[in-house]
């Protein structure tokens, strides 16, 4: 694609999330292991990533809900470990990181003789998302002009091309690195230095730095980054 | 950019505003109503104040209309929120009587607008039942509901199920609060307007007058609950946390700043004990501030060392994303919405007990570099989740869900 073919633009998208209940919740880890064996697939994906765009503090000791939970309502220390360790990157589709978090907390209750209750108004609430995704208008015709727009992008459009595109897209990579492919191995270095971005502990803003910086440092103009 | 807009860009950015004025496009022009049951007081005619000149901003062609009714009517609707908030409420045949003639009263002057309307947003119980009315609706109707209704008192939700099920979705504020219903309920927690005199920037000099007239001494520390005089925000527990802080920090101030009890008939009971708890001590200073002081709300919170919020029972609480987006830290009590606020040890400290609050007053008053640290944490943490643009932004995006399909994932191209 590097030689006279037709370049495609890279069309810059947003979004939003809508934050539904599902009605379901747990007062206790059965009841957590009987909902998440129930619960749509996008209640999983929202209780990892949906924070990303919620409410959330930057500094949250758990980067997922299950694991906050167990923490913070359960006062189980050690599963609150367990499954704040697990990253959702590490499956190949949400039902198989479904299997995780049951594994995970079976295992737990297989391990105590009582299983401990949150307060009433402690309660998990299972949520889920929709997630509506709109196009900014802005284009990227150049490799090289990621530079200049990328710092200027939403924390939506971030998660869109981000968090999202690894979820959407069968490759699973980011939507940069996807468009990147066309250019041949001329830009194999700035992809591997993309893939290695985690955007699992840290914030969008912070992701969205991460990334500008990854793109300052890529020698556009030489050819090969 | 109208000057409205650059207003808010000012506060939240740029990229913030742009964001949503892409996803108001495709609800240019869309005829959007919004009905509640009072122009001016309370927090939903506060939002509505702000959220209604944003949307026109937007594009969308906005109204709202406030529904009128007689004293029958607001004691049925008085009694229909304590009920969901969990007290037994037995409300008489005629009062239920003349709630539905009221809403079917309503229903006839507001036909033709909320007939033709895109989209109707009817907020909180008082005009649930103008739905059953307009059978011939073109538009999605939205229930918003600002009310924690997650315990009611059963008979009286049953009553107003009735009205509300047939709505094509629901809001509420936070998942706790929800109750069930057979279309989607959606999650959109409250806000702060950071322009509005309760949380503008003001000039130190009217900070420093406002303490005066209060009799604040600037030099010594001072803390502030704004609440009303409610058993359940505990005042007298804010007392005894104050009593027991001063014998390690003798020069401490304490301020309770509460509105009237005109329509609680409890609030005199409660505010005649928060007195004699007081005994008299000059440094606690009770203050009964009329309903519209907010320029003076807002220059007490900037004036205190930190803020308490130590309720025992809690709806939202939107005085603790007020006093944080001022830079203070907030010692609240572990319930309610006041947690989703209050990250504990990051933007204040959550407790359960006065012993508790007096242990974070000391730690805060002894550690001033923390606490400038947590201060600055918690002014950020509101500036990305409780401004008033991140609420209409998911407005937004409800209304555009509703308008094109109930899928998991709309992609407008």
């Amino acid at each position: 694609m590097a030689g006279n073919s037709k370049v495609e633009p890279f069309v810059v998208k947003d979004c939003a999330l809508a934050a539904i209940a599902t009605g379901m919740r747990a007062q206790n880890l059965r009841e957590l292991r009987d909902g998440l064996l129930a619960v749509h697939p996008e209640s999983i994906n929202y209780h990892f990533w949906g924070g990303l765009l919620q409410p959330r503090f930057d500094d949250s000791e758990y980067n997922n809900d299950f694991a906050s939970w167990a923490r913070h309502a359960l006062h189980d220390n050690k599963l609150g470990e367990r499954l704040g360790v697990i990253d959702p990157a590490d499956f190949h589709d949400v039902e198989a990181l479904r299997q995780e978090l049951i594994d995970v907390i079976e295992t737990r209750l297989d391990e105590m003789e009582f299983h401990p209750w949150a307060r009433r108004d402690q309660q998990f609430h299972f949520v889920r998302s929709q997630i509506v995704v709109f196009d900014t208008g802005k284009r990227i015709l150049r490799p090289r002009d990621l530079r200049a727009v990328v710092p200027t992008l939403s924390i939506g459009s971030i998660y869109y091309h981000v968090i999202d595109a690894r979820r959407r897209e069968p490759q699973r990579v980011d939507d940069i690195r996807a468009w990147l492919q066309q250019f041949g191995d001329q830009y194999a270095v700035l992809c591997d230095r993309l893939a290695g971005l985690d955007p699992y502990f840290i914030t969008l803003t912070e992701l969205r730095r991460a990334l500008d910086t990854v793109i300052a440092e890529c020698p556009f103009d030489g050819g090969a980054a | 950019m109208t000057q409205l807009l650059k207003s808010y860009a000012d506060v939240v950015g740029q990229d913030v505003i742009r964001h949503l004025s892409q996803l108001a496009a495709p609800l240019k022009g869309l005829k959007v109503v919004h009905v509640n049951s009072t122009r001016t007081g309370g927090g939903v005619a506060e939002i509505l104040d702000k959220l209604v000149p944003l949307m026109r901003e937007l594009g969308l062609d906005v109204r709202w209309e406030v529904i009128k009714g007689e004293t029958g009517f607001y004691q049925c609707t008085k009694q229909f929120h304590n009920a969901l908030q969990g007290n037994t409420s037995i409300i008489p045949e005629a009062l239920l009587k003349e709630y539905e003639t009221t809403n079917q009263r309503n229903a006839e002057e507001l036909g033709p607008v909320l007939r033709e309307a895109d989209l109707v947003f009817i907020h909180d119980p008082q005009p649930a039942a103008l739905l059953r009315h307009f059978p011939d609706r073109r538009g999605k109707w939205i229930w918003r509901c600002h009310i924690d209704v997650s315990h009611p008192f059963r008979p009286v939700w049953r009553y107003l199920r009735q009205f509300i099920a047939p709505y094509d979705a629901s809001i509420f504020s936070i998942a706790d609060f929800v109750q069930m219903l057979p279309h989607p309920v959606y999650l959109i927690p409250p806000s702060i307007d950071p322009l509005s005199d309760k949380n503008m920037d003001l000039p130190a000099e009217e900070i420093r007058e406002i303490c005066a007239r209060y009799n604040l001494d600037p030099e010594r520390p001072m803390m502030l609950q704004v609440s009303r005089f409610d058993r359940f925000k505990d005042p007298l527990g804010v007392i005894e946390a104050y009593r027991l802080a001063t014998s390690f920090i003798p020069s401490l101030q304490l301020v309770l700043a509460g509105g009237g009890a005109t329509d609680d008939p409890e609030g005199d009971v409660v505010l005649a004990e928060v007195r004699a708890a007081a005994q008299g001590d000059p440094d606690v200073h009770i203050l009964l501030l009329p309903p519209d002081a907010h320029r003076t709300i807002n220059a007490l919170q900037r004036a205190a060392a930190f803020v308490l919020q130590k309720s025992i029972k809690e709806g939202f609480g939107l005085t603790v994303s007020e006093a944080m987006w001022k830079g203070k830290p907030v010692i609240g009590g572990d319930t309610g919405g006041i947690r989703l606020q209050v990250i504990n040890h990051h933007t204040g400290f959550l407790v359960s007990s006065p012993e508790g609050a007096a242990l974070r007053i000391r730690y805060l008053l002894h550690h001033r570099e923390k606490l400038a640290e947590m201060g600055q944490k918690a002014r950020e943490f509101v500036l990305e989740n409780f401004l008033l643009t991140r609420q209409l932004r998911e407005y937004l995006t409800v209304m555009v869900a509703l308008r094109h399909g109930a899928g998991d994932r709309l992609d407008l191209g």
